[in-house]
């Protein structure tokens, strides 16, 4: 097509990522099989892009004909890529959706250590925001409702002696840092 | 500080999650615990989520692994913990592709998607939608039908998607589901209504009229999803550029109506959709233009990144109309966003006056360090067209070229600058001297091969016809003592052009050559030798290189080989020659760029032949090599009921119309359709290809003519055409005709043109001088042009007429001058050379003496008579 307006599809997201602070991708979902054939043209743009966006955090870069925004958070980073033509207002409401929802699961204690405790509820998530390229739910609240958050009500019977001990040190180092 | 130094250390100590190092085989191994007794829902989610993990790393599991593991999962859906339940969805969905006999959990995700756990129903639907293929999906049919209007969101909204996917797959299908989907617009939720827009426009895309009435409905209602709104503007933009609806239709009201929205999103949609309509008038593009400076100064840098791309994307089109914006693109020249000040530049770059440039540079320069390579190369692009704008300021903007070049930087952003000082050299006379100069220090220290390869091809080009050629010769020479075998090579080349070229310099060159012939590396030795051979005797040979593509040339070698004559020795003369339409219609692209285009060109020249060889009956006749094939002309209006364009592909002696008819009814059955046509004198019909049938779509015909003996009779003539074929009426979805009885009917095509330009072939001659002496006969015919008042303008109408080349860059002509020099070359059908010279001059019309030389007496007689 000679014109350069966008085609009418729901087709919108083509990939998000999260990586720790070393670059290493925790979370991975791509929906194009053009730019993104295989795990090693995934991983190359990854490190291609994490290079350009780990020092300077503002938000948005185009990068090998692509528009990526993105949010780091102590020693996360969270990506949302689409084509280069796109509406950059759009992926912002996933990143933002993904970024929020991800932050809810995790209490506000966004970081890696957490993440990866969480890391099944986090790929519901994922999974609950986009469906193959489509943009499912963009609103943090409903999505974590859907991904049936498990809090609290796990009794303290199940939960493990190590893990009650995580919880009150957790506590107790909050506690000091305020 | 010691307490945040010991918590570092901690954390550091207790990162060790069950993540890291994690084994392929012990996870498989783990996975047995979906097959105990009693599940522990903790436990297998957790290995779940492992194996999930290790597939995203890029771990591949084959069909065997998957399928265990897949089968094992089977065993969880006893278990009633949520997030298990829609960890076994996840785990469905990443296996289905790999493990076999994945359907069976088919009965199991049904029972989810109707059952009571309203957590469960949306996920298990797009689970099993990826699990059934499109014979199964009969059967769950009526389970997706109530789950589009289901009354619980996320139920609706997960059918909706997946329904979305399967138009891709099953058209059809969704097809039938069209009701409930346009109930489904209707729904509270935004989005439902978003997806429920997009099944629907993805449903009617096809038919133009539904789509209008979708359209016409929707923007009189409000959406409330932001992304309705924005997918439905796309689907209005889409229509008033498809339709050309003028700007005061209520469509593009709706447009304008859409920037005032209170979200971002959809103002930046609008604003998007309308500057990218392609009819769009500056007056129309005010208000989105003003919508995007405001986002200019927004604090958020998204919003801003998204207005300067879109305003940059208008300034090519429309510079005039962004310099409103000008003084709040220089504000963000220093954003802290190294993306949008870039093309803050670049915007203000393509909408600058010539004053203002030199201000630009410096602040250019100023940052020009710290940005990425990508974006240099796009500031490099915009310093580019600026130079051809501005041709005065050549100066500076060498100047800056060139710092930019010692600077530290990858190859394609060098490849980029390179390019940059190649084309202002070629489009301006004036800064050849110091732009080759600038090109002569940078492979002086150039770490990238490929790129001191061209330069030096350039040098070798260009530099013999400078003032002062010996000057070059140093740069050149420093090479072949310095560097490694391919430059060695490509500098030995650039040598043998010089002393070619200038005879002055002959007996130094052919020293520096000699030595040459003791290089370590074969091939600089080899050109080494082959050029001293060549200067002693066919100088021309260098100076005129090979002009036939690399592609054509295999392709006639491998003929040759496979008729197993050797009887007579090959003959380069029987290649087709290169020709360079390409480059013709794209003076100003780079000269990479039109290599490429060359190539690919001649690429196009062998596969149409291959595309005609396939045609059985053309195949039995002996073309023989194609030599040219015209560009496509439409013999009927483009809204009629049936589209026939027209292709002439030109042989030594046939021409082959190839006709492409389109059958735009889908009620209509076309059978027997063949072309004719009313032949002029001394043409004659060798044969006529029809299509038996043909249903909604289209086919190809041909009709095979033979050349006339006399020349004089096959250019500047119009051949009439009738399409002819038998209607049956059909039924649109199946195209079973409804009987088997139908109608003859014909339908008057346009003329088909045929042109003195079919017939020659744009070849280059790189020196046209050498290639002139050649040939001997020639004729000569002065004219008063009639067409044209100005010399450009009779320029390119000849070389449009003839058809042919023009050489050493002859058509581009200097502003006020009064008389100038056009050289052209061609071949005409069948490979005769022909070169003209044609003298323009400005008196009170333009007046032209054509000199024609060609190796055929008669073909140079026709050409030089054929204008006028």
């Amino acid at each position: 097509m000679d014109s350069s307006l966008l085609d009418p599809t729901l087709y919108i997201v083509k990939g998000m990522v999260i990586m720790d602070n070393d670059g290493n991708r925790l979370l991975a979902k791509y929906f194009d099989s053009v730019n993104f054939p295989s795990v090693k043209e995934q991983k190359t743009f990854e490190k291609n892009l994490f290079q350009k966006t780990h020092r300077a955090n503002s938000e948005v870069i185009m990068l090998d004909g692509l528009t990526v925004v993105y949010k780091s958070n102590v020693d996360l980073f969270f990506y949302v890529m689409g084509s280069c033509n796109d509406n950059e207002l759009i992926l912002m409401t996933v990143l933002h959706c993904m970024y929020d929802a991800v932050s809810q699961i995790l209490r506000k204690n966004v970081e890696k250590r957490n993440l990866l405790e969480n890391l099944d509820v986090v790929m519901l998530a994922m999974d609950e925001i986009c469906d193959g390229g489509i943009i499912l739910e963009a609103d943090p609240s409903a999505v974590c409702q859907r991904v049936a958050l498990r809090g609290d009500d796990i009794p303290i019977g199940e939960q493990t002696v190590a893990q009650v001990l995580q919880t009150a040190k957790e506590q107790l180092k909050w506690s000091l840092l305020k | 500080m010691n307490f945040k130094r010991e918590k570092k250390e901690e954390e550091e100590g207790t990162s060790v999650s069950i993540y890291s190092n994690l084994e392929k085989t012990s996870v498989l191994q783990e996975s047995r615990a979906f097959n105990e007794s009693v599940i522990n829902p903790r436990k297998c989610t957790q290995i779940l989520s492992k194996i999930l993990y290790l597939l995203i790393q890029g771990e591949q599991l084959n069909a065997n692994e998957a399928t265990e593991v897949f089968f094992a999962m089977t065993k969880l859906f006893q278990c009633r913990d949520p997030v298990l339940r829609r960890m076994v969805y996840l785990g469905i969905k990443e296996l289905s592709h790999i493990a076999e006999d994945v359907i069976i959990v088919t009965s199991s995700l049904t029972k989810d998607m109707t059952g009571k756990e309203d957590l469960y129903r949306g996920a298990a639907i797009r689970a099993l939608c990826t699990i059934t293929d499109a014979s199964m999906l009969q059967a769950l049919e009526r389970y997706l039908k109530q789950a589009i209007v289901d009354k619980l969101p996320t139920v609706s909204s997960a059918a909706l998607v997946r329904s979305y996917h399967l138009t891709f797959t099953s058209g059809e299908l969704v097809k039938r589901w069209v009701s409930e989907v346009q109930e489904a617009i209707n729904s509270e939720s935004v989005m439902v209504q978003y997806h429920a827009l997009g099944v629907l426009y993805q449903i009617r895309k096809m038919d133009r009229l539904a789509v209008t009435k979708l359209v016409s409905k929707l923007t009189k209602s409000h959406l409330k999803s932001p992304f309705a709104s924005s997918l439905l503007i796309r689907i209005t933009a889409k229509l008033v550029d498809e339709e050309e609806l003028p700007t005061d239709s209520p469509f593009f009201d709706y447009l304008e109506a859409m920037l005032r929205h209170k979200s971002e999103l959809v103002i930046f949609e609008a604003a998007h959709a309308i500057i990218n309509l392609r009819k769009i008038v500056p007056r129309d593009l005010n208000p989105a233009i003003s919508v995007l400076q405001l986002f200019c100064s927004s604090p958020k840098p998204a919003l801003r990144f998204a207005a300067v791309r879109t305003l940059n994307k208008i300034a090519i089109a429309h510079p005039t109309s962004v310099t409103n914006c000008n003084v709040d693109l220089e504000n963000l020249i220093t954003d802290s966003n190294r993306s949008i000040a870039t093309l803050a530049i670049t915007t203000l770059l393509k909408t600058g006056a010539e004053s203002s440039i030199d201000r630009l540079m410096k602040q250019i320069a100023s940052f020009v360090s710290e940005i990425s390579d990508e974006f240099k190369v796009v500031v490099v692009k915009a310093i580019k067209s600026l130079c051809l704008k501005f041709p005065r300021k050549h100066g500076s903007l060498m100047g800056f070229l060139s710092a930019l070049l010692r600077d530290e930087g990858g190859l394609e952003y060098k490849a980029a600058i390179a390019d940059t000082i190649i084309t202002i050299i070629e489009e301006n006379p004036e800064a050849k001297e110091t732009g080759l100069s600038h090109l002569c220090e940078f492979i002086e220290d150039c770490e990238h091969t490929s790129l001191a390869v061209r330069i030096l091809h350039l040098l070798g080009k260009e530099g013999p016809k400078a003032k002062n050629p010996s000057k070059y010769i140093r740069y050149i020479y420093n090479r072949v003592i310095l560097e490694q075998p391919a430059v060695r090579a490509a500098a030995v080349s650039a040598l043998a052009q010089f002393a070619a070229y200038c005879p002055n310099l002959l007996s130094n060159v052919v020293v520096l050559l000699r030595r040459c012939q003791v290089d370590g590396d074969d091939e600089v030795r080899d050109r080494a030798t082959l050029y001293l051979q060549l200067l002693e005797t066919d100088k021309n040979y260098i100076l005129n290189s090979l002009a036939t593509s690399v592609v054509v040339l295999e392709s006639a070698l491998q003929e040759y080989l496979k008729k197993s004559d050797f009887r007579q020795p090959f003959d380069i003369k029987s290649v087709p020659e290169q020709s360079i339409v390409a480059a013709a219609e794209k003076p100003k692209s780079l000269p990479a760029v039109t290599a490429a285009a060359q190539k690919t060109l001649a690429n196009t020249r062998v596969d149409q032949a291959e595309e005609l060889k396939k045609v059985p009956e053309l195949n039995r006749l002996d073309l023989g090599p194609l030599f040219k094939s015209s560009v496509k002309q439409m013999l009927t209006e483009s809204e009629t009921e049936y589209l026939v364009e027209v292709v002439k592909h030109v042989y030594k002696s046939y021409l082959v119309l190839q006709f492409r008819i389109e059958n735009t009814l889908a009620d209509q059955l076309l059978e027997n359709v063949k072309v004719d046509l009313d032949l002029p004198e001394g043409f004659q019909q060798v044969v006529s290809i029809g299509i038996n049938q043909l249903r909604y779509g289209s086919g190809y015909a041909y009709v095979v003519l033979s050349w006339p003996e006399d020349i004089e009779g096959t250019f500047g003539i119009g051949i009439g055409s009738t399409l002819k074929f038998l209607v049956k009426d059909c039924d649109p979805d199946t195209g079973i005709p409804d009987s088997e009885e139908g109608y003859d009917d014909d339908y008057v095509l346009e003329d088909i043109d045929i042109n003195l330009s079919d017939q020659i072939l744009p070849v280059s001659r790189a020196n046209f001088g050498a290639a002139w002496e050649e040939l001997e006969i020639e004729q000569e015919e002065t004219y008063a042009l009639s067409n044209a008042t100005t010399i450009p303008e009779a320029v390119k109408n000849i070389v449009n007429y003839l058809g042919m080349q023009p050489c050493d860059r002859s058509d581009r002509i200097p502003d006020g001058k009064s008389s100038h020099s056009l050289l052209l070359a061609g071949l005409f059908r069948g490979g005769v050379e022909v070169l003209a010279k044609a003298k323009f001059v400005l008196s009170d019309g333009v007046n032209l003496q054509l000199t024609v030389r060609a190796a055929d007496e008669n073909i140079a007689s026709i050409v030089t008579s054929s204008v006028g």
